[in-house]
């Protein structure tokens, strides 16, 4: 078990440092630098002036030599400086991170969650009304498309009923405290995470539904039957408990898309997670955040990764000891 | 194992412990047949072995699915009783019937490789069967488990016990699913196909077992088989089954020795025999060469793990006479389709010569190898998945020479002559695979073997699959065809009697090597090698073919 966490965690150091060089290169293959772009916002195109940001920065070594001083602070945790927002990268990653994290991690749930609970209500009374609600639903959240579900809320719940909060956080300026707080917190929540996890909660009703189908097929089954066993139980412990492996691995792969779906749903919902300040970041050329954000995003995609293959070592015994 | 003592017939007197009375099962609308069982009535007593045979869609399984009131969709049981006892089960509701099942009646199912959850542990698999009857502490259970897999013979039961499925061998999950089966001491065992999926001597272990655990308990066995040779081993009274009826029944003894009815007599004969008289050796030119031909598996072995290394074929060398068919026999995991699968170049071997009228084969490439492919072509195990469904049959023969220059009339011609070359309709040619059965499927895919006019045939288990009248078909035809085209054929199955039946040599492999090889009268008259005598003595219903012979 430690041999297999020990090579997993050096294979992700490996495709993390891969990364990291990739998006150093392509962003650096993009016309416009952070002192062009500054140089242009303070209404001066002098070249003396650019020159003398470009040196400023760093930005005037040959390319070679910015991406070894880039790749190796980044190995010691120091992802450089926010020259627009003066503070280290890592600092406003860290401010931003916690936000995206609840995000991501309570539509994860969500769609996981509610996905194979329906699912399972599915597939166990196939062909039933229950059965066609459900599949049509789902059918329904896979086809719309994310910021329409976005918008359409935000009209609804917020301004139509007013009954939650249509963006932000939190309640700016409450002086919310302790329980107060949370549930504050929590309110803002509800409308993101819920959308943000529709559409991945559509796939894994239909995956968990066809998944259990195709598995109460198997002779297993009928031998759980055979011994007497009540459908109740026979459904729980040997079909679903079976019909839930191609559900994890897929929620494995998609965790990672959750962080990218993320920044759509923060900007409509004015989240204030690294998806707005990536946004942010792109139109401003502030290289070393953008940089920063990549590289964050990607070692908790591969964090998820990793997570969801221990997971899947808990629940099937034949991957544990091959 | 020898033929087991008579137990004396059922007195008349003797009250049935479960009755079958007139039972008709339905089919849904749009089936080939409208009952899978039809009017039939079967009596089984305790402490007696009742052989249920029929061939693949003859109703035998829907019988005993019907008792334990586990019928597919769609199927009903539409008349007649089952009586257990003086209880209609029929009438049962499935509450009442899921206590009947498994505290009154087990069952044992074809599959033991798929009828064990693979994500639970043995132990609690048993468990659960107290479970469900609410029987027990948990502890207890757990210790009762350990006892049954004593009791059905598996080497170090704790461990087993503690063991996932993946873990155990065809021969051993069997064992768990008896001992499932068995675990509240039922009245009625209902065994379906129980051995069919096994090595011959692990299935001449598991009929040792069931009968052992069926006199200890006083059991009344329902033991569903298309296998005379089964039957002969275990039977006490024999029903045989034809689409849903019962065409004759009795003793085993009356019904192996003097069959009544046509059918019976025609399974009958089909069986291949296993003595043989010396067949004329003729002395076959030699075609194929193999010297010391080695096939090592290489698995795992990432950056940071061992690798594991599996000596699938082992320095096996053997020549192939032009016209000789060479039986390759063994048990699963002997390395026989491993071989197979190298002769024909599809998987590379990792050492070794084969040399065909002189030139060597293995290290042929590109349009050499092309050509190689075109005389030397391979039938396979399954009818069901080795034809293509989206295209037609025609299509599936002709590719082959339409890939080698021939014009599509042409070659579609050629289909169509192979089609009834192989005992077809011409006309099968614009059909689709899913519209035959699996005997014509494999006439198909003999017709596709012979449309590149090969000079070897290698056939992996080409009749292990269907059901024994249309194996002897079969076979027929590929002997004639052999003969006719002057083929040499390699013949891979792990069923000695086929072997005996069609092949001139036959070589015996073991984990991976040749241990014995020689003509096919001598090896199962008078093998050298103790392996072969176990596995020819493992054979079901060869006390009933020697005894045949000494008459």
């Amino acid at each position: 078990m430690l041999g297999f966490l020990l090579t997993r965690v050096g294979k992700a150091a490996v495709v993390l440092l891969c990364i990291t060089v990739l998006n150093f290169l392509l962003i650096h293959l993009a016309p416009g630098d952070p002192a062009m772009v500054m140089a242009g916002e303070a209404g001066e195109a002098d070249p003396e002036f650019i020159a003398q940001l470009r040196a400023q920065f760093g930005l005037d070594r040959p390319l070679y030599v910015q991406l070894w001083s880039y790749v190796s602070s980044v190995a010691q945790l120091d992802l450089g400086y926010s020259y627009r927002q003066n503070l280290p990268v890592l600092d406003l990653i860290l401010q931003r991170l916690p936000a995206t994290l609840l995000l991501s991690l309570s539509a994860f749930v969500i769609s996981l969650g509610l996905g194979v609970l329906a699912g399972t209500i599915a597939a166990s009374r196939q062909g039933k009304p229950a059965d066609t609600l459900i599949s049509t639903i789902a059918l329904l959240f896979y086809a719309t498309p994310l910021f329409w579900f976005a918008l359409m809320a935000v009209l609804l719940f917020s301004v139509k009923l007013d009954w939650l909060p249509g963006y932000g956080f939190e309640t700016i300026r409450s002086g919310y405290t302790g329980m107060e707080r949370v549930l504050d917190i929590a309110a803002h929540l509800v409308m993101p995470a819920f959308t943000l996890g529709l559409f991945l909660m559509a796939v894994y009703v239909r995956m968990t539904r066809a998944s259990m189908l195709e598995v109460n097929k198997h002779d297993y089954v009928r031998t759980a039957r055979a011994k007497g066993l009540r459908p109740a139980l026979i459904q729980r412990r040997h079909v679903l408990r079976n019909a839930i492996l191609p559900v994890v691995t897929l929620a494995g792969l998609q965790a990672g898309q959750l962080v990218g779906g993320a920044v759509l749903i923060e900007t409509v919902f004015a989240w204030p997670g690294i998806g707005r300040l990536m946004f942010e970041a792109l139109a401003q050329r502030d290289y070393n955040v953008l940089l920063g954000v990549f590289v964050v995003s990607a070692a908790m995609v591969l964090m998820f990764n990793l997570v969801t293959d221990l997971a899947y070592r808990l629940v099937d015994p034949r991957i544990r000891t091959t | 194992m020898t033929h087991h003592t008579d137990t004396p017939a059922a007195p008349s007197a003797a009250i049935p412990i479960v009755r079958i009375e007139g039972l008709s099962v339905a089919l849904p609308e749009g089936a080939d047949r409208p009952y899978a069982v039809d009017h039939t009535s079967i009596d089984m007593y305790a402490g007696r072995i009742l052989c249920v045979v029929g061939e693949s869609g003859s109703g035998k399984s829907m019988s005993a699915n019907a008792m334990m009131g586990l019928l597919p969709e769609g199927v009903r049981a539409v008349k007649g009783r089952i009586l257990l006892g003086d209880e209609n089960l029929l009438a049962f509701s499935e509450e009442k019937m899921r206590d009947i099942r498994g505290r009154r009646i087990g069952m044992i199912f074809q599959e033991p490789m798929s009828a064990l959850n693979p994500l639970m542990r043995v132990a609690d698999q048993i468990a659960e069967v107290f479970e469900a009857h609410g029987l027990l502490t948990p502890a207890e259970r757990q210790a009762r488990a350990v006892e049954l897999l004593t009791e059905v013979g598996l080497p170090d039961p704790k461990r087993a016990a503690r063991a996932y499925p993946f873990q155990l061998s065809g021969g051993q999950r069997q064992r768990v699913v008896i001992a499932m089966a068995l675990a509240l001491e039922p009245e009625v065992l209902i065994a379906d196909e129980p051995t069919t999926a096994l090595d011959v001597t692990t299935q001449a272990q598991i009929l040792a077992l069931i009968r052992k655990l069926q006199v200890e308990r006083g059991m009344a066995v329902m033991f569903i088989t298309h296998d005379f040779g089964v039957v002969a081993e275990i039977a006490d009274d024999v029903v045989v089954m034809q689409c849903g009826q019962i065409v004759e029944q009795g003793p085993a003894r009356a019904v192996l020795d003097a069959p009544q009815h046509d059918y019976t007599q025609r399974l009958l004969a089909a069986i291949p025999r296993l003595t043989l008289a010396p067949r004329a050796m003729p002395d076959f030119a030699p075609l194929l060469e193999v010297r010391d031909i080695r096939r090592t598996y290489v698995s795992g072995g990432g950056l940071f793990r061992p690798v594991r290394r599996v000596d699938a074929v082992r320095d096996v060398s053997f020549t192939l006479g032009k016209g000789e068919t060479l039986g390759i026999v063994g048990e699963s995991g002997s390395g026989k389709s491993s071989l197979g699968r190298c002769l024909v170049r599809l998987q590379p071997a990792d050492a070794g010569s084969v040399t065909m009228e002189g030139r060597e084969i293995l290290d042929l490439k590109g349009e050499d190898l092309r050509q190689l492919h075109r005389r030397v072509q391979m039938i396979f195990q399954d009818p069901f998945s080795s034809l293509n469904p989206r295209i037609t049959v025609g299509r599936t023969i002709a590719d082959g020479p339409i890939a080698f220059g021939m014009s599509r009339a042409e070659a579609m011609d050629r289909a169509r002559a192979l089609l009834e070359r192989v005992g077809l309709n011409a006309a099968a040619a614009t059909r689709y695979p899913h519209e035959f059965s699996g005997g014509q499927r494999q006439r198909i895919g003999i017709a596709r073997a012979l449309a590149l006019e090969p000079e070897v045939i290698v056939a992996d288990e080409a009749v292990s699959a269907l059901d024994v009248s249309i194996q002897a078909q079969v076979l027929e035809l590929l002997d004639e065809i052999k003969r006719d085209l002057g083929l040499s054929l390699i013949f891979i199955t792990h069923d000695l009697r086929v072997a005996a039946q069609i092949c001139d040599r036959v070589m015996v492999m073991q984990q991976g090597a040749c241990i014995e090889i020689g003509p096919a009268h001598q090896i199962f008259s008078a093998p050298e090698q103790a392996y072969t005598r176990s596995l020819i003595e493992a054979i079901p219903g060869r006390a009933r073919d020697l005894a045949g012979q000494a008459a």
